[in-house]
């Protein structure tokens, strides 16, 4: 039990971004209304991924400071659960998106730089299935991903702030941080981030055991 | 001891103080009904079944790596 400790955190702070996220008083802004509370689910989405993605790349390097393949095994599956992420932070942006801009896509440079990113981690794990001799495999795709990392900060952190954007936090369009100075969002907004992150890293433990156990039947056949 | 009271004492009368604008659509009546507490109650269970099936998992994995 004293080892599951961070696992029963993830859950609890979970548990209350949704029970304060539906109960806790939000700002009262036009067009958002109560969609605001969005906030709260759809953006812990994008902080994990880029969480589990940095997590990634650090094993990336990891790798090819020591060649231990654990940790190329740490690399991808830090991958495959930031990709889901990332697909429910798409999806639920996009519902988001349909109810407050008009549109479930808009070509908005935020929109498209969290897209080009998507694909390219996509390749990322195509490439990988494309390489059957495992150092090469574990090799190359540690030196995709360094490359991959910058890039994705960079589409969907950099560029769309320096030009015009309809969401928020960019391209002269304040963030929420502008809305909740009152901190009452906040209090709801970060526990969500953080059990969001624990939560991920959680399921990408158990993903990585997985793959140990599959390694050790593999090498006694 | 004193300080940290106050400083409870004003984060919480500071969330009081905020004025609303009335004007804005907000689900308040939804809220006042008392139905927002179904959702809540759903949403809980919900997740909650989702951790017990994780831990679950997690305990059955821990069964295999022990066996080897």
């Amino acid at each position: 039990m004293h080892k599951n400790w961070w696992k029963i955190t993830a859950a609890l702070l979970v548990l209350y971004s949704i029970v304060g996220g539906f109960l806790f008083e939000v700002p009262r802004l036009p067009i958002l209304n109560e969609t605001i509370r969005n906030m709260y689910f759809h953006i812990p989405m994008w902080f994990t991924m880029t969480f589990l993605y940095l997590v990634s790349v650090i094993y990336s390097i990891k790798y090819l400071n020591s060649g231990n393949e654990n940790h190329d095994l740490v690399a991808v599956e830090s991958v495959n659960v930031g990709i889901i992420c990332c697909f429910i932070g798409l999806a639920t942006g996009m519902i988001w998106a349909k109810f407050t801009w008009g549109d479930y896509w808009t070509n908005d440079p935020k929109l498209n730089g969290s897209a080009i990113s998507t694909l390219m981690y996509l390749a990322f794990l195509v490439l990988r299935s494309s390489i059957n001799e495992e150092q090469k495999r574990a090799k190359i795709s540690a030196i995709y991903n360094i490359f991959a990392f910058p890039i994705m900060i960079v589409l969907i952190f950099v560029l769309p702030r320096l030009t015009d954007s309809l969401h928020p936090g960019n391209g002269g369009n304040p963030g929420f941080s502008n809305y909740d100075l009152d901190n009452k969002m906040r209090l709801v907004f970060y526990p969500a981030v953080i059990g969001w992150i624990l939560l991920c890293t959680w399921i990408v433990t158990l993903r990585y055991r997985i793959r140990l156990i599959e390694n050790r039947t593999n090498q006694i056949d | 001891m004193k300080k940290i009271i106050t400083l409870i004492v004003f984060l919480f009368t500071s969330t009081i103080l905020f004025a609303q604008e009335a004007d804005v659509e907000m689900a308040d009546e939804f809220r006042k009904s008392g139905k927002i507490y179904v959702v809540i109650a759903v949403a809980t269970i919900l997740f909650l079944s989702f951790i017990v099936y994780l831990f679950s998992i997690d305990k059955r994995l821990k069964k295999i790596e022990n066996k080897k």
